[in-house]
């Protein structure tokens, strides 16, 4: 007699065409909503708890590297690093004592001109998770979800300039679209004259494009490109990048600019989450 | 019907290589490990884990790289359909003979991913690179899966 576990030796239940086929529509079905509509990301947002674990794990031993890096410095390296951030934040505090009066001046002036109130921001730090993501796609892990008061569409800052927004929100982390994206475009304002358009992903880590200036618009390289502010997803203001290069080509309507995102989109691990703060109505 | 943790772990893993961080260079070449075990599965347990498994672990995969939800599931899907019609086949085939079948499989499963993506508009490029490294790391994941298939006994 024989006993233990019998193998059947057909395939048991649907066919394995039947099988295939069902899993392709399911596919399809899914891409379709996916694509088209958002009502996909609560089933995302519950899939990205189930997945947490492996998130968690891939990061767990750069946090080690970095714990060990702040927890087992030595004396000396500590003291020399104290001695600089307190010069920085010395040297902070001055500039932004001047700061504050000119924003004062600034609310005071505008009160004349009638225009609208500056908002105010709020930020929350973020630590990415070191993780890559799909090669395609210019995306960022974060440490903060739902439970943080992560929102979608909220932006992302690191020390230097804007990085992105966050478009996927689940409940332990989130995930942001950088701008450099080929699917994202943010609108932005030449600093030193004020002239508005957009700045498209491209889909390299380095570069933009400004693809609807005009050939006769006041542009040239080296200008700075702030974030104007205008769609209500991005704060006004922030560095976007620089532009590196300016081609103006007769007989085409616009000229070709290409710039340079000023915010270290591959080297940063703390970002910077923006939120603006309800204005407190009197 | 033992050793589903096995399973699990393996796939778990699977998963972890797939988003660890890689230098720039080594992107392109990033071998598609979720499909080498999946496949490794399909064929030594074909009664247990077939099609709907590969869909569910290609959708795993999608959650935690942040593409289209079903597009990595419907690549191991079809990677699993064909590894289930011919593992009687796969199975005694020399080793650098099974990878050329791995080989096959990922640039189908590459494929799908480039078609989907440009139905899409997602700029995107078919990767050669992976079809290379997979089917080269075929023979190391397979011994290996099967001796921890035999060690736990996972039937």
């Amino acid at each position: 007699m024989i006993h233990g576990p019998s193998k059947p030796l057909f395939l048991r239940g649907p066919s394995l065409n039947t099988r295939l086929l069902t899993c392709a529509i399911l596919s399809v079905v899914l891409m379709t909503v996916d694509h088209r509509q958002s009502h996909l990301e609560d089933v995302r947002a519950a899939l990205s708890v189930v997945m947490h674990p492996v998130q968690w794990m891939v990061d767990a031993p750069f946090r080690a590297t970095h714990w060990a890096r702040t927890n087992l410095a030595s004396r000396t390296v500590l003291v020399d690093e104290n001695q600089t951030l307190r010069d920085a934040v010395r040297e902070d505090a001055a500039r932004l004592q001047r700061l504050r009066t000119l924003e004062v001046e600034n609310q005071r002036l505008r009160e004349l001109l009638n225009a609208a109130q500056a908002h105010d921001y709020q930020v929350d730090v973020a630590s990415l998770l070191s993780m890559d993501l799909d090669p395609f796609r210019h995306q960022l892990v974060l440490n903060r979800g739902d439970r943080h008061g992560v929102v979608r569409g909220q932006a992302l800052i690191d020390a230097h300039g804007v990085m992105g927004q966050v478009h996927r929100v689940g409940p332990l982390t989130s995930q942001a679209l950088l701008i450099t994206d080929a699917s994202h475009s943010i609108p932005v304002e030449v600093n030193r004259n004020g002239v508005r358009t957009i700045a498209r992903g491209t889909g390299e880590l380095d570069r933009l494009d400004l693809p609807f200036l005009p050939n006769n618009a006041d542009i040239e390289v080296g200008d700075l490109l702030v974030s104007s502010g205008l769609g209500g997803v991005f704060p006004a203001g922030y560095p976007v990048a620089r532009v590196t290069r300016v081609a103006r080509r007769p007989g085409e309507r616009f000229a070709e600019v290409h710039a340079a995102p000023v915010a270290w989109l591959n080297r940063s691990r703390e970002v910077l989450l923006v939120r603006p703060v309800e204005a407190v109505e009197e | 019907m033992r050793g589903g943790a096995v399973i699990a772990v393996s796939v778990f893993i699977a998963w972890m290589a797939a988003v660890l961080p890689m230098p720039d260079w080594a992107l392109p070449f990033r071998p598609e490990w979720t499909l080498l075990v999946m496949a490794y599965w399909c064929m030594a347990l074909p009664s247990r884990i077939s099609i709907g498994w590969c869909w569910l672990a290609g959708l795993g995969l999608d959650v935690l790289m942040g593409s289209l939800l079903g597009q990595h599931a419907l690549g191991l899907g079809l990677v699993g359909w064909v590894v289930a019609r011919l593992h009687l086949q796969i199975r005694v085939y020399p080793p650098w003979q099974q990878a050329l079948v791995m080989a096959g499989l990922v640039g189908l499963y590459e494929f799908v991913l480039f078609w989907t993506d440009g139905i899409v508009g997602t700029r995107a490029d078919v990767r050669w690179g992976p079809v290379l490294t997979t089917a080269i790391l075929w023979p190391w994941v397979f011994e290996l899966l099967r001796g921890v298939r035999r060690r736990f006994k996972v039937a």
